[in-house]
């Protein structure tokens, strides 16, 4: 008979709406010409629609990563597909498994073919097949023997990659990286549950390239050029072309500079003067079709903006790895000449950024206005440059071993930059930010993903205790359920979260799950994984902090930071 | 030897207690899922393939799969079903092929066409539809598909069983979405058409007379200096010579107007619009979809409600949304209702639409399953439809006791009147008897 089954959804309660920036594409559904063949002499054209995300440097810093895959089942495998595809440079899989009959219901990268045969072999003969620019080899031991025994072996990897591992052995793994500056990432899949966690001391970001950043215009303190520039312009002018293209960076600028002559050098501040300022543009307008007057008004919060430096960006000033000294990384080197440059030619400010905006206006002046951007970045750009020469000769180094390019990547993105660090997994697991994990105990939202958190160490305790997981086999659910809750119940005791209990539903739900990799899963997890991996290799994009619970039931996820 | 469906008989055997409502756990219900349930993924391409894989592993064995393209070399850091020797062949062919020579025991039919070139009663044999397209317009267009087979009750309550479950995926570089549209119950893709934002076009006036930006010059030479050198030839992206004409005009310009930036990448990317798309984003995405597609067939656990956004581009966020329904909504609402007698000519009919307090339509044009019964404007249809308006409603609509009829036309009050389409379930009933359910003529 059909089944199919629906949830009554019933009563639905508030909406709010989501702005989705997608741009989607128009496709013409008319049949297309059969594709001309591109031309197999151009192998970047596989990764053309990466690169757009990337760039060269990306990829190249791609391709010359070596990863190291622990356990190849579908978490694992789903993970490293990814990577493969994208052209990572080498990965060698480590499992030390044979392929059953149960790994052909969850494993893409097995086939009746390989029954009996070792795992890893089949995976990396898989993956092989999927870009052959990649190395890709594999090692038939089981991972926790080389964690026990030759946990050397990691140091020659750029990252490891560690899945299905349970807690014991997670933190061996988590010290051997650490001690070797290999990067690591854990990854976890259980029933509808799972996790990924990074595991790197520190992390420093320069292009993070988020999706929303204030442009750097410096409309209220225009440099000298700048504001010679405006003075040029009237906003009173008859000729009704020049005054509809006139770019609202001037319009603002001056606009602002009239603003604080009549306000004693104070900026618009509360709602009404904000209005007030609005108006003031409006003023100016002398045409309903004057669209660089429309974008002036609705650029005109870019005004209100506090000027100078971000907090996340003074806590890395003030970070005491800024005090530099030999041994100190590129970056932290050019921090200390951020620095400086900030409390001296900068007045206050970082380098300028240098690029603005599209905005209605005549190419003449948009072009000439976008050049004094340019040149007033480049004049930062080289102070910043001379500084961070003197720094390095200063700590004994070679003036000229961070290149141009890198200097100039740094000014450009000096606004953005993020530190990412990670604490030992052990420190986490033995003593949690308490404060928070009692905020997502309590949290309806944080539920269903503390719980999981919580019962993903309740499971591996329980294993340790029992040899084998909860409801792993049929027959014993009652008692597994009873055992689980207790485990959980000590194990939130130890936590310092006495009282705090995980839902009876939750708890049995984790019994029912038993310990399986369902694909599906496996694949999210090894999404997020691999995403991750890739931020972290090419140093673009900021990784996740804390630890990703995934909740597959009804896919509230959260990000928890412990 | 343990099962095959080892992992998966964890959620499918057992009972628990965060599952759908009627959840019957056992040997049945899997044996089912593979037998009798099937499921077509429209597109076999990022999304397609990664679906095609998470289904095939998640107990289905019956699936189909449409699209109308063939593989290209860029589909190759992600669509990972292709190999370089199979540039040029059918999207579909290749991944259905691929997919049963790893998973045995899963049947997967392709279909290398458009999807408007499938019959509705194919669409309406499969028992959930799964998306993973690139376009509004192709949504669009299975939205309305899945959301015809729905049916109300009296009490304009939908009849379970013509509900036709949609999953669909969307991505584009590090973010993407996942949604369950359950038509009639859910949200439909046009209830929330508004959530996608229109797309960017630049003004004639810059691209003509003061481009800034390398993006202006591109589409100067695409949109405008192409008809003007090459009057009557049309434009196709996928010409390296044409694409190569394209940059090299874009340059010429950029170069007079001294707008630095036009590279042969970014005129790719401006004329084909193309989208950023890597592996993981759609693996992500897929996987969702998949794992819901899951959880509707069996009600092995509680369903996305309903909508997820995924961004990865600042550590990793996703949110879940529960979107309302559009109760008015043209494409899964139940229509205005109206009972009109099986006399009533199409004339009648329109007139009638003029004084309904709900519609207060004028100069209405009257669509039945996409066929035009008559057309208002331009002439020319007007003439071609003009013999239809004195037949009965009842046998332009085929004797049918009941149906859906479209109409547009101008409506709203004073000076709000404006052009708009609306959704009619009509009802017969035969002169002078207040009965609905009359088959044969009057």
């Amino acid at each position: 008979m059909l089944l199919l089954f629906f949830t009554k959804l019933g009563k639905l309660i508030a909406i709010y709406k989501v702005q989705i920036e997608a741009k989607t594409k128009v496709t013409c559904l008319f049949p297309q010409p059969h594709s001309w063949r591109r031309s197999m002499a151009e192998p970047k054209t596989k990764y053309d629609r990466q690169l757009r995300i990337w760039g060269e440097q990306g990829q190249a810093a791609l391709e010359k990563a070596s990863i190291c895959l622990l356990n190849c089942g579908p978490t694992g495998s789903e993970t490293i597909k990814n990577l493969v595809l994208g052209g990572i440079g080498s990965i060698t899989v480590v499992d030390g498994s044979k392929v059953e009959n149960g790994d052909l219901g969850n494993n893409f990268m097995v086939s009746e073919t390989s029954l009996g045969q070792p795992k890893a072999k089949c995976v990396c003969a898989f993956l092989q097949e999927l870009n052959d620019a990649v190395k890709a080899k594999f090692i038939e031991e089981h991972p926790i023997t080389l964690i026990e025994t030759n946990p050397s072996f990691f140091s020659q990897f750029t990252l490891v990659v560690a899945t299905q591992l349970v807690e014991e052995s997670m933190v061996k793994l988590d010290r051997i990286c650490r001690d070797a500056n290999v990067m690591l990432i854990f990854a976890r899949s259980y029933g509808l549950s799972g996790f990924v966690r990074i595991s790197v001391k520190e992390h420093a970001v320069i292009e993070s390239k988020p999706d929303h950043f204030l442009d750097d215009l410096r409309l209220i303190s225009p440099w000298p050029e700048l504001k010679k520039f405006t003075e040029k312009i009237d906003l009173d002018t008859s000729d009704t072309v020049v005054h509809k293209h006139i770019p609202y960076i001037l319009i603002l600028v001056k606009i602002a500079e009239e603003w604080a002559k009549s306000h004693g050098g104070r900026l618009p501040s509360s709602r009404e003067e904000k209005k007030e300022f609005k108006e003031l543009i409006k003023a100016k307008m002398v045409a309903t079709d004057e669209d660089n007057y429309k974008e002036a008004i609705e650029a005109s919060f870019k005004v209100f903006a506090s000027q100078g430096i971000s907090s996340d960006l003074k806590r890395i000033l003030d970070d005491p790895c800024a005090e530099v000294e030999s041994g100190a990384s590129d970056f932290w080197v050019m921090v200390a000449a951020l620095k400086e440059f900030i409390a001296n030619e900068g007045g206050g400010e970082a380098p300028l950024e240098g690029s603005i905006p599209d905005m209605t206006s005549s190419t003449e002046l948009y072009i000439n206005l976008q050049k004094h951007y340019q040149a007033k970045a480049e004049t930062d750009f080289l102070v910043v440059e001379q500084r961070v020469r003197n720094i390095l000769k200063k700590i004994g180094r070679d003036p000229y071993s961070i290149s141009k390019t890198v200097i100039k990547s740094f000014c450009k993105n000096a606004r953005k930059l993020t530190v990412c660090r990670y604490k030992l997994i052990e420190e986490e697991f033995n003593s949690p930010v308490l404060p928070e994990l009692q905020k997502y105990l309590t949290d309806e939202e944080y539920s269903v993903a503390v719980g999981f958190y919580i019962l993903l160490r309740a499971v591996d305790r329980f294993s340790a205790n029992y040899n084998t997981f909860p409801g792993q086999f049929d027959g014993a659910m009652d008692e597994d359920i009873s055992r689980l809750k207790t485990t959980a119940v000590s194990l939130l005791s130890d936590l310092g979260c006495n009282g705090s209990t995980l839902t009876e539903d939750l708890i049995n739900e984790m019994c029912r799950y038993g310990a399986a990799e369902l694909h599906a899963v496996a694949a999210y997890i090894g999404g997020v994984a691999s995403q991750e991996i890739i931020k972290l290799i090419t140093r673009q994009f900021v990784p996740m902090s804390g630890t990703f619970i995934f909740n597959g039931i009804d896919h509230k996820s959260q990000l928890l930071s412990l | 030897m343990a099962s095959r469906s080892r992992d998966l008989d964890k959620l499918l055997l057992r009972p628990g207690h965060l599952v759908g409502p009627s959840f019957e756990p056992g040997t049945q219900l899997r044996d089912d899922l593979q037998e009798y349930v099937r499921i077509l993924v429209v597109g076999a391409g990022g999304l397609g393939c990664e679906l095609l894989k998470d289904l095939a592993l998640s107990g289905f064995r019956n699936l189909e799969v449409i699209d109308m393209d063939r593989i290209e070399v860029s589909n190759l850091n992600r669509q990972f079903l292709f190999r370089l020797e199979d540039v040029g062949e059918p999207k579909a062919q290749v991944a259905a092929k691929r997919v049963m020579e790893r998973v045995s025991g899963v049947n997967i039919v392709p279909h290398f066409c458009r999807i408007e070139e499938k019959e509705l009663e194919f669409y309406s044999e499969f028992s959930i539809i799964v998306l993973g397209l690139d376009s509004i317009e192709a949504r669009s267009y299975i939205n309305a598909v899945a959301c015809g087979f729905l049916e109300y009750d009296s009490n304009d309550e939908p009849l379970e069983e013509t509900v036709k479950p949609m999953v669909d995926g969307g991505t584009e570089g590090f973010k993407g979405h996942a949604r369950v549209i359950l038509p009639g119950m859910t949200p439909c893709f046009e209830c929330t058409i508004w959530l996608f934002p229109p797309q960017v076009k630049f003004p004639l006036c810059t691209l003509a007379e003061t481009p800034r930006t390398a993006a202006h010059c591109i589409e100067y030479a695409h949109l405008i200096k192409w008809d003007e050198v090459h009057s009557g030839k049309s434009f196709d992206p996928d010409n390296p010579q044409h694409m190569q004409w394209v940059y090299s005009e874009a340059v010429k310009r950029a170069q007079l107007f001294g707008i630095p930036g036009v590279t042969y990448t970014l005129t790719q990317g401006v004329v084909k619009n193309i989208i950023p798309a890597i592996a993981s984003t759609n693996a992500i995405v897929s996987a969702t979809c998949a794992l819901e597609t899951l959880k509707i067939a069996s009600g092995c656990s509680k369903t996305l409600s309903n909508y997820l956004t995924y961004n990865g581009v600042e550590g990793l966020h996703t949110k879940v949304t529960e979107f309302v329904r559009d109760k008015d909504c043209l494409v899964c609402g139940p229509g205005i209702f109206m009972e009109l007698e099986t006399s009533v000519t199409l004339k009648m009919f329109i007139d009638q639409l003029e004084d309904h307090p709900k519609l207060l339509m004028s100069g209405a044009s009257v669509t039945v399953r996409g066929k035009n019964l008559y057309m208002a404007a331009p002439p020319l249809l007007e003439e071609m439809t003009r013999s239809n308006l004195g037949l009965p409603l009842f046998e332009l609509m085929d004797k049918s006791p009941t149906g859906i009829v479209h109409v547009t036309g101008t409506a709203g009050k004073g000076d709000k009147r404006q052009s708009c389409l609306r959704k009619l379930r009509v009802a017969f009933k035969a002169d002078g008897i207040a009965d609905t359910d009359m088959a044969g003529g009057g």
